[in-house]
């Protein structure tokens, strides 16, 4: 029993270290010391940064990677707010340059339907098929119940 | 159909997997560029051997050029360089250099020692043309046609087994198009 309790006990200790690896990572993103002249702008700074995807880096957004690159389109995003640029034309000015790859939200066209809407195809797909199977069940359990005959045989049976 | 059916999951299951093993051998790092069939963004930058001169988009004289990105700080650039040199000599094409966020130094140094094999190269310290043309790392090789429009965009090495499979397709076919016209 101790050595249970003292096993749960490192297993808590590895969980909390995981916990701190994690919490930290989330927090080790690079900073850059812009200065923003008022909140909605920073607060537009750091949702366009966080939609936007590093081309060098693939599988992070431009506020969290610190390739070269990527501390380069941080700067353009800023510099494009400061001219007042609104967002749309800020996403179509990267998408102009490095093509939809950029964002983590594609746009909705040809070459995207399937994956806007293919997950809730899939969802339809596998509710029908449920749905389909759910019914057709009671019809096997028919089949599988004795006949009268059957029945007889087996009260003999039971009765020995 | 019964039976169809028994084996739907199956073709279903075949049919996935051909999907994902297919994707085994995609190139995760291959993007297409979306400035093919655009025009070279205009530019104003001085040369990387005399910060004195300027050039833009219309200097880029040829009817069949390359732009290669390159910088001193990339080490697979040093790898290029030789066969870019080659490039050149055969005078096929008109090579052009963008030097990308580099110092003019240490630029000027390793085309002394290695060659240059450029028309001249654009010194882009900044990396602004870079931005412009969606570099975002080193090297890169654009193709550009007579009337200035951007063919292709290659990221990576051209060595001699890149340069006959992507680049003289295409440097054939444009060729053709300016006889043709």
């Amino acid at each position: 029993m101790l050595t249970l309790f003292k096993n749960s006990k490192v297993l808590f200790s590895v969980f909390m270290l995981l916990g701190a690896f994690l919490l930290g990572s989330a927090q080790a993103s690079p900073v850059d010391t812009y200065e923003f002249r008022d909140e909605v702008t920073e607060k537009r700074y750091q949702e366009l940064t966080k939609e936007l995807r590093c081309p060098k880096c693939q599988n992070q957004n431009l506020i969290d990677s610190n390739s070269p690159i990527a501390a380069d389109l941080r700067r353009q995003v800023y510099n494009l707010l400061h001219e007042g640029k609104s967002d749309m034309e800020i996403m179509n000015y990267m998408v102009d340059r490095y093509g939809e790859f950029v964002l983590y939200r594609p746009k909705v066209n040809n070459t995207t339907y399937i994956l806007w809407f293919g997950p809730a195809i899939l969802l339809l797909l596998g509710v029908g098929v449920i749905i389909y199977i759910l019914r057709r069940k009671p019809q096997v359990k028919e089949k599988q119940a004795l006949s009268a005959e059957q029945q007889d045989k087996l009260k003999q049976i039971l009765k020995d | 159909m019964n039976k169809l059916i028994r084996l739907l999951p199956l073709i279903v299951c075949l049919a996935l997997g051909g999907v994902l093993y297919q994707g085994l051998f995609l190139n995760p790092q291959e993007l297409p560029s979306a400035l093919v069939g655009k025009k070279l963004p205009d530019f104003e930058l001085s040369t990387l051997k005399n910060a004195g001169e300027t050039v833009n988009a219309g200097d880029l004289k040829g009817k069949v050029k390359l732009l290669n990105v390159w910088a001193t700080w990339c080490p697979s650039c040093r790898y290029e360089h030789p066969y870019l040199l080659e490039i050149a000599k055969s005078d096929r094409v008109a090579v052009f250099g963008l030097n990308y966020k580099d110092e003019r130094g240490p630029a000027n140094q390793w085309l002394q020692q290695l060659g240059d094999p450029y028309v001249f190269s654009i010194f882009d310290q900044q990396g602004t043309l870079g931005l412009d043309l969606g570099v975002y790392g080193a090297p890169e090789t654009f193709v550009i046609d007579g009337e200035g429009v951007i063919r292709k965009r290659f990221a990576g090495v051209i060595d001699a087994r890149v340069w006959q499979s992507e680049f003289l397709p295409l440097i054939e076919q444009i060729e053709a198009e300016q006889q043709g016209s």
